[in-house]
């Protein structure tokens, strides 16, 4: 019991930093320019793929410097080519590039790596265990992944509450117009805001790439997870985004290790179980059983009670 | 936006209809099969037509009625193979209305909004209920899904619908029925409100009525129309599975409706018979197909936002205009060096393609009639050197492309 | 304005439907290979896609089927039911007349009642459907029907096969059960009940797991209740990238259990666990690499011509399958498919390696089966990653044989 609390704890911890790795960045961008970004999980992947190949040519720790730089730039790109064009449309519209734009580096990536996952270990460097807990051993790479995140946490935090552009990028996350008013260059503030998200989003990538699965279906997989996360921490707060983040990643993961129904809590408190077969279906399934179905009840219930999230400054 | 459609025009429409799977070319079991399944796909997009287009709902979980009424209407089915005498014809009229059972159930939660915070709510639902789906094997059949034959049912008139063609005629039936009910619901009162809702939300509210009863009445009937679909859709396959709920197929429909054209009825519908020819056809030919839909469906965002309809339109507007004459030949000019930098862009991605994902296959390939081996640098440099060329041309000529529609909508414009 | 758009709309229909019609077929014997060819699980259908290449240019540079040669059309289904009928009817129409799948027990439960639908509808033009990796036991039992053909030992023959070794096995004491939550991952977890209560009473199953079809990204989770069980032995039928993401978590979580699977040898799955799997790694299966002293010949063929670093005979099934086909059209003296099912029934072969044969009652295809585990001493390893399976046990075709409830009609 307390071996089974301790590992859904600390697997639950680092899937939540994982989850916040990428959200930060995707926060960042929602909150300032209302884009609902769903490149942003292709641009995860993108890091992945890029740090695997990058390693291949110089090795890890260049890697780790190199694949963020590349997902920044191809952060501005976007934004900077595509996006700009389609402010003017309207959110829908912004939402749909970025939709197609998901759809177009998932092929991308498999035109260049094709459709198999590629055998993206954990590099030789960090391929040890950090310590052992009950006679379970935690591995090097999923320390590195919580200071990484530690890291970028502290990051956003400083450069938000601490510089100058930070202040006017908090101010612009509420008042855009008013900000551009005051005579700063709130395009150039876009491009920058989607190249550090794109970053980050890159350098969750290539942590997640040995940790997960690399492989041209990863975007689709975790996608829906971060807006999850993004909502439910609430726009405009990346301290939201990092509660929401710890939340469903603890959440889930202890979930999974929870093998009790209604059935049985039914059965504890000696309430009569439903006689039709359909009824009693929906009862016994399993909390591990409907474990991934917790963020998104999570998501419709923030949602519909408060749209604003857990610690958000406004709601759209 | 929604024109008075004069009866003769669905009369039309009815004919064509009736006459199409008798088209030579379309005569075979796929032939028809294809058709059946545009159908289907038209029915379900013209639903989401009502949302989006109409009301200006982006909704990324349409698919859950479209879903959920298909496996109402296969348990009807199966009912029907068991012994209720119900003919099979009438099965999506069970789809329908679980569709606005649902409708109403889900939309009074999540229609209080518009906007982003609607397309979250509905990402949310989508996958929580494909999700569920897979936890309730006694409805959804779990992995597999719900079967019933279509065949097993009363026989009115001796039609026993185990021939395509019966099928597809039951498919374009209904297909005239749900088009006919869902244009007549935009022209009463309600659905030009829709309209007002989609345009000005607060001018509503201060005009006295609410947007948010306005969304909640839309939303349900596009519900029940898209159950109606996924009604047809359990007759068609006599199987309805988790896909039919599931995410993918809620962005195929907006796909579709998108590269149609949001601000058409008929956009839906050319969006419906584009994409679903797309995925069923080009995947043959190339295993590219799926980015040059992302690439098309980008495009149509971001430089055609009135999508293949929105294009019909212009040109048919622009042949009655005098500057016809000066469009015509900024098409000749730009449309060679198009086709040029298009073609040296298929090169690069169907021999990228190749090397990537079909290796065993070896490095001799045709395109275009022209054989080639991808291991060797000639085609990549010969193929980025005809978009370079191809792109750099195309974007001297754009602005004589530009100035001619200018001039053509400044004529069109001055007639009022 | 309007009714020229509508006009517009509905000649598109036309046309595209139009632009998409097939031309005529040459006169080849066609077989529709429905499979993934995108998506989560591609890597296992292109690898099948390999082997049908190979043994389809074998058959042909043979001078083909009765004097007509064969070709492969190729349809991706990305797993999924629906996708699979709708390319069941374009393989059809495209002139295939026997339809080859494995993927996903859902996807052949799905094609077989459709199989069977269209030759009802259309005498004349009936289409048999093999099936070499779906091994739900209801093919062959409540859902048999006279069209499809099982050439891979379903869940309960190789569950019978581990029966044997667990029996043997006096370390065993605690299982887990852990499977993907369908048809498939559900039957696995019965029969493992079933055989574990007739074959060693005294073991306790301390677990019985089921998670989502190819979702989960991180199975650490799993791990952890894995380890706190106590289990010594885990028994999964998981697949593709559930059972690689399965051994990763188990790998770094340090996890030492007996792995029986179904599909641990799978592409990918060995270098997943590594060093991690040498004597603990267990696979049922129609053979592996190690399963002769030497290469056999057609192995040997096989790497020459895929050479790619995971290329090898995996599928032996569909090599017997092939072979199967080439017996049966020569005892029929045709290639219609009614008659080469007809001859198919209780057709016997041998292999190289032992005697099999094709039941006439339940069209479930009896073959050696192997349960073997993994080594670093062997002559030939998976994948080049230094590993190899060896055989623990061999039973022989006749004793894979389990009893069937398939009553089906016969034309």
């Amino acid at each position: 019991m307390r071996e089974i609390v301790a590992f859904s704890l600390l697997n639950g911890a680092v899937y939540g930093l994982l989850l916040f790795m990428l959200s930060s960045g995707l926060t960042l961008i929602f909150s300032m320019m209302g884009v609902l970004n769903f490149a942003h999980a292709s641009v995860f992947m993108l890091g992945a793929y890029f740090s695997w190949q990058i390693s291949r040519w110089i090795g890890f720790w260049p890697a780790l410097v190199v694949a963020p730089l590349l997902c920044g730039l191809i952060g501005a790109a976007i934004e900077r080519y595509g996006l700009r064009g389609v402010h003017r449309q309207g959110h829908v519209a912004e939402i749909l590039f970025t939709f197609g734009l998901a759809y177009v580096i998932g092929e991308l990536v498999i035109m260049g790596w094709g459709r198999n996952p590629i055998e993206n270990r954990v590099p030789a460097v960090i391929d040890f265990a950090a310590f052992r807990v009950f006679g379970t051993s935690y591995p090097f790479y999923k320390v590195l992944m919580t200071l990484i995140s530690v890291g970028m946490f502290t990051f956003l935090y400083l450069a938000f509450k601490r510089t100058r552009v930070g202040l006017v990028i908090q101010a612009a996350l509420t008042h855009p117009q008013m900000v551009g008013a005051l005579g700063h260059d709130v395009p150039r503030l876009f491009v920058l805001v989607f190249a550090i998200g794109s970053a980050l989003a890159g350098l969750a990538g290539v942590i997640g790439g040995f940790a997960l699965l690399t492989e041209p279906n990863m975007a689709a997989a975790l996608g829906p997870i971060v807006f999850v996360v993004v909502v439910v921490g609430g726009l405009g707060s990346i301290p939201g985004a990092f509660v929401a983040s710890m939340l469903i990643g603890i959440v889930q993961t202890f979930a999974v290790a929870v093998d009790y129904s209604l059935m049985d809590l039914l059965r504890t408190l000696g309430a009569s179980v439903p006689a039709s077969p359909f009824l009693r279906e929906v009862v016994s399934v399993k909390l591990a059983q409907a474990a991934p179905m917790i963020p998104y009840l999570l998501l419709v219930l923030v949602l519909i009670v408060r749209p604003r999230g857990l610690m958000g400054t406004r709601e759209t | 936006m929604i024109a008075r459609a004069r009866p003769a025009w669905w009369l039309g429409a009815a004919v064509l209809l009736a006459v199409l799977p008798w088209v030579p070319g379309l005569q075979s079991d796929f032939g028809r099969s294809l058709l059946s399944q545009m159908g289907i796909a038209a029915i379900f997009a013209l639903s989401y037509n009502l949302l989006l287009g109409q009301t200006g709902l982006l909704s990324f979980g349409h698919a859950v009625y479209f879903g959920l009424g298909g496996y109402v209407s296969a348990h009807f089915m199966r009912a029907i193979n068991a012994g209720l005498p119900v003919p099979i014809a009438l099965v999506p009229v069970a789809g329908a209305l679980a569709g606005l059972a649902f409708g109403i159930a889900f939309g009074a939660l999540t229609t209080r909004r518009g906007g982003t915070i609607f397309a979250l709510i509905s990402l949310g639902v989508g996958e929580l209920v494909h999700a569920t789906s897979l936890m309730l094997p006694s409805f959804f059949g779990g992995e597999e899904g719900v079967t019933a034959s279509r065949t097993k049912a009363p026989h009115p008139l001796g039609l026993d619908f185990g021939s395509q063609l019966q099928v597809y005629y039951v498919i374009a039936a209904w297909l005239l029925v749900a088009a006919l009910l869902m244009h007549a619901f935009m022209r009463t009162p309600v659905g030009r409100l829709c309209n007002a809702v989609r345009d000005n939300p607060e001018r509503v509210e201060f005009i006295g009525y609410n947007p948010q009863r306005v969304r909640f009445i839309v939303f349900s009937i596009a519900a029940a129309f898209a159950g109606l679909a996924g009604g047809l859709h359990a007759i068609n396959y006599e199987i309805v599975a988790a896909e039919a709920l599931s995410a993918t197929r809620s962005g195929e429909v907006l796909l579709m409706v998108y590269i149609g054209g949001v601000h058409h009825f008929m956009g839906a519908i050319l969006g419906a018979a584009a994409i679903t020819w797309l995925q069923v056809s080009l995947s043959d030919y190339t295993t590219a197909w799926l980015l040059y839909l992302g690439l098309l469906f980008m495009g149509i965002v971001a430089f055609v936002p009135g999508g293949l309809a929105g294009l019909v339109t212009m040109h048919l507007a622009a042949l009655r205009t005098r500057a016809l004459a000066a469009i015509a030949r900024a098409y000749a000019a730009a449309l060679p060096v198009a086709l040029l930098a298009s073609a040296g862009a298929i090169t690069l991605i169907e021999i990228a393609y190749r090397r990537s994902t079909q290796p065993e296959a070896g490095t001799r390939m045709k395109l275009f009639w022209i054989p080639m081996d991808t291991a060797k640098p000639w085609p990549w440099l010969a193929a980025a050197a005809l978009l370079a060329v191809g792109a750099a041309a195309l974007l001297r000529l754009w602005p004589r492309v530009s100035r001619a529609w200018a001039s053509a909508g400044e004529e069109l414009h001055g007639r009022g | 304005m309007r009714e020229i758009l509508h006009r517009i709309g509905k000649f598109c229909l036309a046309l595209a439907a139009l632009l998409a019609a097939v031309p005529a077929a040459a006169d080849t014997l066609k077989i529709g290979y429905i499979d993934p060819l995108s998506g989560g699980a591609a890597s296992a259908g292109l690898n099948a896609q390999k082997h049908m290449v190979f043994f389809i240019d074998q058959i042909n540079a043979a001078g083909g089927l009765n004097g007509q040669k064969l070709e492969l059309l190729s349809y991706d289904n990305k797993v999924n039911p629906q996708e699979s009928l709708i390319m069941l009817k374009k393989a059809i129409d495209e002139g295939a007349r026997i339809i080859m799948q494995g993927n996903g027990s859902s996807v052949a439960l799905a094609l077989t009642d459709a199989v069977l639908k269209h030759n009802e509808r259309n005498p004349g033009k009936e289409v048999l459907f093999f099936n070499y990796a779906a091994i739900d036991p209801a093919l062959t039992n409540e859902k048999c029907n006279f069209w499809h053909f099982r050439f891979d030992a379903d869940v309960d023959m190789k569950m019978a096969a581990f029966g044997d070794v667990i029996a043997k096995d006096k370390d065993i004491h605690k299982v887990y059960l852990i499977n993907q939550d369908y048809s498939f991952g559900k039957a696995v977890a019965a029969a493992a009940h079933r055989i574990l209560a007739a074959k060693r009473p005294d073991v306790q199953i301390v677990g019985d797991e089921l998670h989502p079809l190819q979702k989960v990204q991180d199975f650490s989770p799993y791990v952890a209740k894995i380890k706190a069980s106590g289990a010594d032995t885990v028994i999964t039928g998981n697949w593709s990238n559930d059972m690689l993401l399965l051994f990763k978590a188990g790998k770094d979580a340090g996890l030492k259990v007996n792995w029986f699977t179904y599909y641990g040898g799978g592409l990918g799955s060995v270098p997943a666990i590594g060093k991690d799997g040498v004597g603990y790694l267990k696979q049922v299966t129609e053979h592996h690499k190690n399963v002769m002293p030497t290469l056999l010949p057609e192995e040997a063929a096989f790497e020459k011509r895929f050479t790619d670093k995971s290329d090898e005979l995996y599928y032996w099934r569909v090599r017997n399958m092939f072979h199967m086909l080439q017996a049966a059209a020569k005892k029929a003296k045709s290639n219609d498919p009614v008659k080469i099912a007809k001859a198919l029934e209780g057709l016997r072969m041998d292999t190289p390696l032992g005697p099999s044969e094709m039941r006439a009652d339940n069209h479930q295809y009896l073959q050696p089966l192997f349960v073997s585990t993994l080594s670093d001493k062997t002559k030939y390893d998976v994948e080049k990653s230094g590993l190899g399976f060896k055989t623990d046990e061999k039973i022989a075709a006749a004793d894979t044989a389990m009893p069937t409830t398939c009553k089906m009609t016969r034309p």
